[in-house]
């Protein structure tokens, strides 16, 4: 089955983010295809690759990208909401150099977006679960 | 229809809320800190009547990392991430209450 999840909310202060991973791990081990991931609202902030978590905690952001969720093409399919993402600082090269910002920080297994790829997302799969706080 | 709560009801109304709303064939998950709700001391009556109907579950991790495994209410289904999925995949449509 297809199923896509969104995300409200950041890492390491609300759960959110946690309880979808576990749920889209297992629903990879299940054999279920998992179409799309969106990070929307301060969800954005699971994408940035400049978390730091301590050697003995998780990281959030390496967890996600190693769950490797891609398109037939090999597109990421983590995909962050760009008016989200923008607000709040989190950019990735084409935007840095779009707004002339010298750096970026979205990690590269994620992309940016806009909310037409959520709204696709609940079109194309038969499942969509919110997470959020 | 699938329900996930993931607030205690001692924090927000959610659970009630999800309760007085959901139709005659939808189940409810409790998640994070909607697994509160699961225990014993903490059930709504309402609670206690769908759960008799075998239509409550709760997030297996969750009840464990909270320690309240021993008082969780007869007739409460414990699931882990796998069920969690089968829930969703089983009942169609699945609702946050967040």
């Amino acid at each position: 089955m297809k199923i896509s999840i969104q995300i409200n909310e950041g890492p390491y202060q609300h759960q959110a983010s946690d309880t979808a991973y576990q749920f889209a791990k297992a629903a990879i081990e299940k054999g279920h295809e998992i179409f799309r991931v969106f990070f929307y609202h301060d969800g954005v902030n699971n994408a940035s690759r400049f978390t730091m978590p301590p050697q003995d905690d998780r990281n959030v952001v390496n967890q996600w990208a190693e769950l490797d969720i891609k398109d037939a093409d090999g597109n990421p399919e983590l995909v962050v909401c760009i008016a989200a993402a923008l607000r709040r600082g989190m950019l990735d090269e084409s935007e840095a150099s779009k707004n002339g910002i010298d750096g970026n920080n979205v990690h590269p297994a994620f992309r940016i977006s806009g909310l037409g790829q959520l709204i696709e997302a609940g079109i194309q799969s038969d499942r969509l679960v919110v997470f959020g706080d | 229809m699938l329900h996930t709560v993931n607030k205690s009801s001692f924090e927000r109304n959610s659970l009630q809320s999800c309760i007085n709303t959901i139709d005659d064939t939808s189940v409810i998950l409790l998640i994070e800190d909607g697994v509160i709700s699961a225990a014993n001391n903490a059930n709504s009556s309402m609670l206690t009547d769908l759960a008799s109907q075998g239509r409550v579950y709760a997030l297996k991790g969750d009840v464990e990392a909270r320690g309240i495994s021993s008082k969780v209410a007869n007739n409460i289904k414990l699931v882990d991430y796998a069920g969690f999925v089968d829930l969703v995949v089983e009942h169609g449509t699945a609702v946050s209450w967040v």
